[in-house]
């Protein structure tokens, strides 16, 4: 049984969607939460059309209904979760019937969705940014994760939770400690043994505090607490959720430093740009995979004149703040964060190279790497600590649905086009239409709109114009934009920057806007 | 999520959990060309003559794809079998005997062949050039009113064209577009006999059709016939050179999916990307950004360094 919640993988992850249909024609039960009929669920046995942001209440309602059923793995519960108690008291009150009336969902397809969950031998959820770009995404996240200690659809083969990765080297990011509080592999920066470890490898004091993630950067912008930004490879004048805001922030700067592939919106503001070369092209190292595998990227063709690799960059640069790190050599520093990583140590360049790629965990050169994680919950007696059920609340969006503000917007992404469209839009796709405001048939015989008609669309921080085109996939009272083509329709104009505190995403899924006529 | 510090790694290690294992195979012992060979039950003669060392030709065959049992090329003698039998789709029983290299395999092999050649423009499908040879291939035996399948090169995107002229019906694109890997289902074969032809739906140009340009279609295609239009432009204009070519092999720039890009440039720009059959991740399959969404490494950008 796959269960596809908040993501619309046909389009977003389409070889990924290869292997899911590989297991649908092979028998296997699939479901799809979305608040969108997608491509995506176009292929389900049944498919749950939610109210954007009303994931909690249908998962706690999912799991209130495994239990009542008789369906919890009571075994499995016991062995190796901590919580259960009162994850069931909480979630007693999530009734079909409340859950009905919160997200919009029928309670018996709710109820026949945790039913198929529970009964399946083998069961995974996947799922996209639909679960994490909202105010609560880390909640909308331990919701999904509750479902699976419920039933013991983890760490087992074919089981598990699976969130879909957006970018080539997100999962390689945070591996090797582009997070707040993390340095390579995990290890915490404020546990003073294994910060010792690396400050006897490098040479250097670390400092002993985590540091902020992006939204916490942008917010010390406004205090004067972060005056000065090297910007590598991402561009957050198009891609913050709140433009006018970025824009203030990144403009208010003592000095801004961007490096990229491509003269962005936000190199436009920049004090210095530095031409960076493209990295799964015209560079050698590595990225992880949304699947934990690390794969070597390498040159294929040579950069351009005066276009530089990312590592020779920093290199000089540390040269110019008063430190030589020699000459860039990729595998020798693949091979230095090999001693400092234990979950990276058995992955040699010669062993990533004959074996496709490992995933992570692979601790020595004996160590075939890990399928899937989490297997230890199975382990006789049980290995490491307990997996705890978490008790969160549904919360609905932050930009509430009110008079002036009747339709729900929520954004998202097209096949051939990737993020800002910075990448995509040099080559000429023949799916690329002209952007436009998706709109329900319904709605647009409401507002007596013509298909292509151009239309004001304004939320409680920004207006912008855009064309209107019908899509029978949403529901009356929904729209969407992509984030693709900000030089038609700058979709970061109308939404809305409320951050997870937990995880520091902002809530791109759910923006309240009136559409007028013009 | 950003709790306390962890004394150690968070991830202890647990037993190494893979697939369960699947139930064993029986071992089948036939006879190939007088040689005793044994594979597992559920192989192919064609994987038992590869594993003597047998070089079989092979049209609609693809590792990846479902045998769909229509180029013939393949066909082998099987004792007992009143007809020749397609390696490539036919399992392997105890006690068969084989002959790969008969007069009257060779006899097939050739007509096949000599039909092909003499409708279809084979001149981008080298394999199918080593073929005619090592069968002694005639194809001008039909005169020069032999009927073909020329037609003008179907030109209606920017990133593919189609050439059914090179056409050999082998189905491997249908196959690639519909459930052996993309799902798509944008063409089929339509019309019978000699006007059996790949088509969109209602023969309607790409642009029109359910198409999304994944391009797996080219990736499976052995003649040529469904080409890059980078590769097209190129040999329109006579630069096309394999022999400056080289490939290597990096991981897509875009989604988390980790596909393996095979990219073949020539004098120092992207020219083609394929992937690898055998990869875990792809199985030789990508999608239009992957296939085509390379352009942007290469596009000299007009202007704006400095302000």
């Amino acid at each position: 049984m796959i269960l596809l919640w908040g993501s619309n993988a046909r389009e977003t992850h389409p070889i990924f969607f290869h292997h899911l249909l590989k297991g649908v024609r092979n028998g296997a039960e699939f479901y799809v939460v979305d608040p969108r009929h997608t491509s995506s669920a176009s292929w389900a046995n049944l498919w749950l059309g939610l109210d954007v942001g009303s994931d909690i209440s249908l998962a706690n309602a999912v799991g209130r209904e495994i239990i009542a059923a008789g369906l919890a793995n009571q075994e499995f519960i016991r062995h190796a979760t901590s919580g259960f108690e009162a994850y069931k008291k909480h979630v007693e009150k999530y009734t079909l019937e409340r859950a009905e009336r919160e997200t919009g969902v029928p309670a018996e397809a709710i109820r026949r969705m945790a039913q198929a969950y529970a009964r399946a031998p083998r069961a995974q959820i996947c799922w996209t940014l639909g679960i994490t770009e909202h105010h609560n995404a880390v909640d909308n996240v331990v919701a999904l994760i509750n479902l699976a200690l419920l039933t013991g659809h983890v760490g087992r083969y074919g089981s598990g939770v699976n969130p879909l990765r957006g970018q080539n080297n997100v999962q390689g990011g945070g591996d090797m400690g582009a997070i707040p509080d993390r340095l390579t592999g995990f290890q915490h920066v404020e546990n003073d043994s294994l910060r010792a470890k690396f400050e006897k490898a490098w040479g250097v004091k670390i400092q002993p505090k985590r540091g902020w993630h992006l939204s916490d950067m942008f917010e010390a912008m406004d205090h004067g607490h972060l005056t000065t930004l090297y910007v590598l490879g991402e561009n957050p004048a198009d891609s913050e959720a709140d433009r006018h805001q970025a824009l203030k922030r990144l403009g208010g700067l003592e000095f801004l430093l961007v490096q990229d592939l491509f003269y962005t919106k936000t190199a436009e503001l920049a004090d210095v740009v530095l031409p960076a070369a493209a990295g799964a092209f015209e560079s050698e190292g590595t990225v992880t995979s949304s699947e934990r595998r690390v794969q070597r990227v390498r040159r294929t063709v040579p950069p351009p004149a005066g276009v530089r690799d990312d590592l020779e960059i920093i290199f000089d640069l540390a040269r110019r703040l008063g430190h030589d790190w020699g000459t860039p050599d990729p595998e020798a520093i693949w091979n230095e964060l090999r001693a400092l990583s234990p979950m990276h140590g058995g992955m040699s360049y010669r062993r990533l190279e004959e074996m496709d790629g490992i995933q992570w965990p692979c601790y020595d050169e004996s160590h075939p790497g890990e399928m899937f994680l989490h297997g230890r919950l199975w382990s006789e007696p049980l290995i490491g600590p307990r997996a705890p059920f978490s008790m969160v609340e549904f919360e609905p969006p932050v930009d509430q649905l009110d008079e002036q503000y009747p339709i729900r917007l929520t954004t998202g992404r097209r096949l051939d086009d990737y993020n800002t469209g910075v990448q995509t839009r040099e080559y000429s796709s023949p799916l690329r239409r002209k952007e436009a405001l998706d709109v329900s048939p319904e709605d647009g015989q409401q507002y007596k709109l013509r298909e292509g008609e151009t239309v004001r669309v304004t939320s409680r921080r920004g207006s912008l114009m855009a064309p209107v085109r019908f899509d029978p996939g949403l529901r009356p009272g929904l729209a969407f934009l992509s984030v693709h083509a900000h030089d038609q329709v700058a979709t970061n104009e109308l939404t809305i920057d409320a951050v997870d505190p937990k995880s520091g995403t902002s809530e791109f899924k759910a923006t309240a806007i009136r559409i007028e006529k013009v | 999520m950003l709790d306390a510090p962890q004394p150690t790694i968070p991830l202890p290690r647990g037993p190494v959990p893979h697939a369960p294992p699947q139930p064993g195979r029986r071992s089948i012992e036939l006879k190939i060309d007088g040689k005793s060979v044994s594979v597992a039950e559920g192989s192919t003669i064609l994987d038992a003559a590869k594993k003597l060392g047998i070089d079989t030709p092979t049209l609609c065959f693809l590792e990846s794809l479902t045998p769909v049992n229509v180029c013939r090329v393949c066909v082998v003698e099987l004792e007992g079998s009143r007809t020749l039998v397609p390696a490539c789709s036919r399992k392997v029983e105890p006690n068969m005997s084989i002959k790969t290299d008969s007069e009257r395999v060779r006899l097939s092999r050739r007509l096949v062949l000599e039909f092909l050649a003499s409708s279809v423009d084979l001149s981008t499908a080298p394999e199918m050039q080593e073929y005619i040879e090592r069968y002694a291939a005639n194809p001008e035996r039909f005169g020069p009113a032999a009927a073909t399948v020329a037609q003008p090169v179907k030109i209606d995107n920017d990133l593919y064209v189609r050439d059914y002229s090179k056409c050999v019906l082998c189905y491997k694109c249908v196959e690639a577009c519909g459930v052996d890997a993309q799902n798509t289902f944008a063409i089929a074969v339509a019309g019978r006999g000699f006007s059996a032809h790949i088509a969109t739906e209602f023969d309607a140009p790409l642009p029109d059709s359910a198409c999304v340009y994944c391009g797996n279609c080219i990736g499976v295609c052995p003649t040529g016939a469904l080409m890059f239009k980078s590769e097209y432009d190129m040999r329109r204009a006579g630069t096309w050179d394999e022999r400056r070519q080289t490939q290597t092999d990096t991981i897509c720039p875009y989604c988390g999916v980790g596909c393996d890009l095979t990219v073949h440039q020539q004098d120092g720009q992207i020219v083609r990307v394929t992937s690898p059959l055998d990869h875990s991740v792809t199985h030789g399959n990508l999608c239009i950004k992957g296939r085509f969404g390379w352009q942007f490494v290469q596009i000299q950008p007009a202007g704006k360094q400095e302000e």
